[in-house]
């Protein structure tokens, strides 16, 4: 047996792979095929999975209900429908101030002198490790009525002299935006910096031999060569954006309900494990089509990796 | 000098963004010291030290701790202890277990072909194009099923009963660890040039030196990175342990998102710059040791 | 043209900061003037401060003090995308995301030329490096050689009045570096423009170049056609850089306009030879030079003018050449005999412990200043 091991390379290779093949199988792939079997299940009356075939749930996401105000047999709410479009447009509007906001420091770090550049670094990774929940906490407390932001604003109106009053800016679609994007700005940095700290100074030299002025050398040389960090940073922002509750819970209030804070209501409060499932397959679903056409047009980002 | 110089608005966009990177924190660490108890305007620092807490409505007077109150109180709290012990606790267990097999799993990916191969690598990246809230639902739904299954089956009752707590938790994280770890050992094997095992083994060594003597102290550094970000990733998870958590295995993050619901008090600056210090030094002191590693071992 | 000279270095001086913070000229007080049509080339080992020079007159560099002029135009801070010429780059630098033809036109593009010119002018550059129907390509799919005609089009179809060639040829394995210099060499008649190539290999530079710059720790040792820098070196440095030499030490007996008496210890006998280096003493430590091809071998005879008597120490046959070395008391001499007779003729070689006689004429030999 030992013998037959040291003889077969695929052997090795797949003893050396199983126990993590083996764990993403039953931790992540049975769960997704549980999650698609649950999502066409039943919900009992106290709250357990009744495990059948209907896609009463898929039809409830798409509006349409049987439990109608006025006694009609069918009624349509878009309530869900809007939802889900609400956390994609969230999704695209965050990547792309993110990508707005990444770029320039991305590109600042990557020109910096190289004995600088890691002190940059250091610099977009510490507020990364302070905690999610914490960071949402803290523009939180920025953006109340009562916070820094209406304060300073108010100082400075003040010094204008025009009157001022608090703007009301927490539980807004605004402060979830702006909290969104805080919280996945480092993802973009890194990778589009990691592309463009690749890019030879040669490349560079040989545009403006060429005779391409700066503006021009970015526009034809440094922006497509970096395209795969902005891919890559891409996908790491875009689907945990589309997935995340906590943002919309606490900077949102009650009043920007996205797909994650329906699937997560649905497993607590409302206790429909059924319906909520089958949101989260939907959700599931939706990312992977994005990503799939996005990266088809774009390539899969190498640079995921080094982020 | 430099022809390739930064323009001036590159410059200024980059001091815009730290700012905006930065301004939140510096908020949450001033406020630490917010002499209200309700948190919600800043009322100035606690002005004075007395030998008992000196309250004035929610504002505090006085406090043994002065100005640090809020840091005195924390440390008083049993609740941050436990959670703090629980996270640490999940994170250095979980990221033990995925760095090996996570390393295991990148050397046999780059280096070796077999049947599973195109399944194990793909499998690799489900954690990257999943959201987590999709994959944390459904580990609920696996252990709440699995569990409820053995239990009646096996007639558990009472504490035997199986139920979520920390180690759901922690073999959730490692789930969704072990792909980074994996993929960045992996990224650096990519680069790793053949021929110096090949010399190893033209020398006399056999699999097992080659990879104890040449392989694995060149790739140690891929290791210990992919092992600190799976670390970080612990330490930051929100969403996996809130579906896989259950009684006593709260851990820092969801206690103080618990605390975010309900009431508020500076204490929960005071936990945020605690953590932030911690996690600044740490990370800090390994820079250091692996930059003097390099001195000596160039 | 503007200026009898293409480009010109007038007292260049470039200042680095090393890693270790002290400061370090990688350029030190360079003067050199490069005429209109000249194949030139800088040559040193690394760290000579030839690529820094190529890069200060590409633009890439500014100088710390000097001028450096391009068809009489001080050029200061002018960017490279302002100057006249176009580099070709050791590494190529091509351009991964686009096609060659992209690359190839993208200088064009820069000038605003029309497509159909652009269309044209490419297909033209492409054809002179002979890529025709490579175009489609991406640089990665090319072999080395192609990527370096890529490289040269590249810069080429600028139509620049001066080509710089940072050791373009490098990468090139052996038989293809050869071709590539003729081809190179060629290309540069042809089109009669000014060629500055920056290289390390000797036998590169003597091959293509009009003229040569020897440089070495940031000065020009020496700049002459190849000739001149291979037959009058004008010191020990570019005499032991380029080709092979014998060196004695010893000292200046009598010295006059064309002949140099120097006692070399190591002989125990005077030598006679050419001064070369400017500003020669009497009584001055110099370095006495001889080719070994220029020594002649013969068996032992009396005749004991101009001659050396010693002792075959080894030989070493290379097929088109014999390597003699010869042990004269003590000194090591080494003799470069061609091999006119074939060596199956055991009359045509000398065996190890063999008396001969070494003869030198005094013309080639070179007194040289010690460095």
């Amino acid at each position: 047996m030992l013998k037959r091991l040291r003889e077969s390379k695929s052997a090795q290779g797949t003893l050396l792979a199983l126990p993590t093949t083996m764990w993403l199988f039953v931790l992540l792939i049975i769960p997704l095929i549980l999650t698609m079997i649950v999502s066409f299940g039943k919900r009992s009356p106290d709250g357990n999975v009744i495990y059948t075939f209907t896609l009463d749930n898929y039809v409830r996401l798409a509006g349409f209900s049987h439990d109608c105000p006025d006694g009609q047999a069918t009624c349509f709410d878009p309530l869900y429908v809007n939802i889900l479009v609400r956390s994609l447009s969230l999704a695209l509007n965050t990547t792309v101030l993110v990508i707005a906001l990444a770029y320039p420091l991305a590109y600042f770090i990557a020109r910096a002198h190289p004995k600088q550049r890691n002190m940059y670094l250091f610099m977009v990774l510490i507020p990364l490790w302070t905690n999610f929940v914490i960071r949402v906490y803290a523009w939180m407390m920025l953006l109340r009525k009562e916070g820094a932001i209406n304060i300073i604003l108010g100082w400075i109106m003040h010094l204008l002299h025009i009157p001022f009053t608090p703007l009301e800016m927490l539980y807004t679609p605004g402060a979830v935006l702006v909290g969104m994007v805080y919280e996945f700005l480092p993802f973009m940095i890194l990778p589009i910096y990691t592309s463009l700290e690749k890019i030879d100074n040669s490349l560079y030299e040989a545009a403006a031999d060429l005779g391409a002025n700066a503006r021009r050398t970015f526009m034809r040389v440094t922006l497509p060569l970096s395209m795969p960090g902005v891919v890559a940073g891409t996908i790491l922002v875009f689907i945990p954006v589309m997935g995340t509750f906590i943002v919309s819970d606490i900077l949102g209030g009650r009043q920007v309900i996205l797909v994650g804070n329906l699937i997560q209501r649905q497993f607590l409060d409302a206790r429909d494990p059924t319906f909520g499932s089958a949101a989260s397959l939907i959700l599931m679903v939706m990312t992977l089509i994005v990503t799939y056409f996005y990266t088809r047009k774009f390539g899969f980002g190498e640079e995921i990796v080094v982020a | 000098m430099n022809p390739f110089r930064r323009s001036p608005y590159v410059i200024a966009a980059a001091v815009l963004v730290y700012v905006f990177l930065y301004a939140p924190i510096v908020g949450l660490i001033l406020y630490s010291f917010n002499a209200s108890k309700a948190n919600v305007t800043f009322e100035g620092f606690i002005p004075a030290y007395s030998e008992h807490v000196v309250m004035d409505g929610s504002l505090v007077k006085s406090s043994p701790c002065g100005p640090f109150h809020w840091y005195c109180e924390l440390a008083k709290n049993n609740d941050v202890a436990e959670a703090a012990g629980n996270t640490l606790t999940i994170a250095f267990v979980a990221t033990i277990i995925s760095t090996i097999i996570g390393t295991m799993a990148a050397i046999s990916l780059q280096r070796y072909n077999f049947r599973l191969k195109p399944f194990s690598q793909l499998s690799l990246y489900i954690p990257i194009v999943i959201p987590e809230i999709v994959m944390g639902i459904g580990i609920l739904t696996l252990f709440s099923q699995v569990f409820g299954w053995l239990n009646d089956f096996l007639n558990l009752t009472g504490n035997a009963r199986l139920s979520l707590g920390i180690v759901t938790v922690t073999v959730s994280h490692i789930a969704f660890m072990v792909p980074f770890v994996a993929l960045v050992v992996q990224a650096r094997l990519q680069g790793f040039d053949k021929s110096f095992e090949e010399a190893a083994m033209d020398l006399g060594a056999n699999e097992w030196i080659t990879f104890k003597r040449v392989t694995f102290p060149m790739i140690l550094p891929g290791v210990l990175s992919g092992a600190l970000l799976a670390f970080t990733l612990s330490l930051d998870d929100f969403v996996i342990t809130f579906f896989t958590n259950g009684p006593g295995s709260t851990t820092l993050p969801i206690y103080v998102y618990g605390l975010l619901r309900r009431i508020i008090t500076p204490q929960v600056n005071a936990l945020s710059t605690v953590w932030i210090l911690v996690v600044f030094l740490a990370v800090l002191t390994l820079q250091i040791l692996q930059n003097r590693e390099q001195k000596a071992h160039p | 043209m503007a200026s009898e000279f293409a480009v010109e270095m007038r007292d260049v001086v470039k200042r680095f900061i090393t890693p270790e913070g002290s400061e370090m000229a990688a350029v030190d007080h360079v003067t050199m003037r490069i005429r209109n049509g000249e194949f030139f080339s800088m040559l040193g080992s690394s760290g000579c401060g030839k690529t820094t020079s190529l890069r200060m007159i590409a633009g890439f560099e500014w100088p710390t003090e000097g001028e450096v002029y391009i068809e009489g135009q001080a050029m200061g801070h002018t960017p490279p995308f302002q100057r006249k010429v176009n580099t070709v780059f050791q590494s190529y630098a091509l351009f991964q995301h686009m096609t060659v033809f992209q690359n190839v036109a993208f200088g064009l593009e820069m000038e605003g030329a029309s497509k159909a010119e652009i269309d044209k002018r490419v297909g033209h550059a492409l054809e002179m490096v002979q890529l025709t129907g490579m175009g489609r390509r991406k640089p990665k799919q090319l072999s080395g050689g192609q990527q370096q005609r890529v490289a040269l089009a590249r810069a080429l179809v600028k139509t620049p009045d001066v080509l710089l060639l940072d050791e373009p040829l490098g990468a090139l394995d052996l038989k293809l570096r050869k071709e590539m210099q003729l081809e190179l060499k060629a290309l540069q008649v042809q089109l009669g423009i000014t060629f500055i190539y920056v290289t390390h290999d000797q036998e590169e530079a003597l091959t293509m170049s009009d003229r040569i710059a020897v440089m070495s720790r940031g000065k020009v040792q020496q700049m002459g056609t190849p000739v001149e820098v291979y037959e009058r070196p004008s010191n020990k440095f570019v005499a032991d850089f380029i080709g092979e030499s014998n060196f004695f030490e010893g000292k200046i007996k009598s010295l006059s306009k064309n002949e140099a008496s120097v006692f070399v210890p190591g002989l125990n006998a005077e030598v006679t030879g050419m001064p070369i280096s400017e500003g020669l003493v009497k009584g001055e430590e110099v370095v006495v030079c001889i080719r070994p091809e220029k020594i002649r071998v013969t068996e032992k005879t009396a005749r004991a003018e101009g001659l050396f008597h010693g002792r075959v120490s080894n030989t070493v046959y290379i097929g088109a050449d014999t390597h003699v070395f010869v042990d004269v008391h003590g000194t090591q001499f080494k003799v470069w005999e061609q091999n006119r007779i074939s060596r199956l003729d055991p009359k045509s070689f000398y065996v190890v412990g063999q008396e001969v006689s070494l003869m030198l004429m005094p013309e080639n030999t070179l007194v040289l200043k010690k460095d």
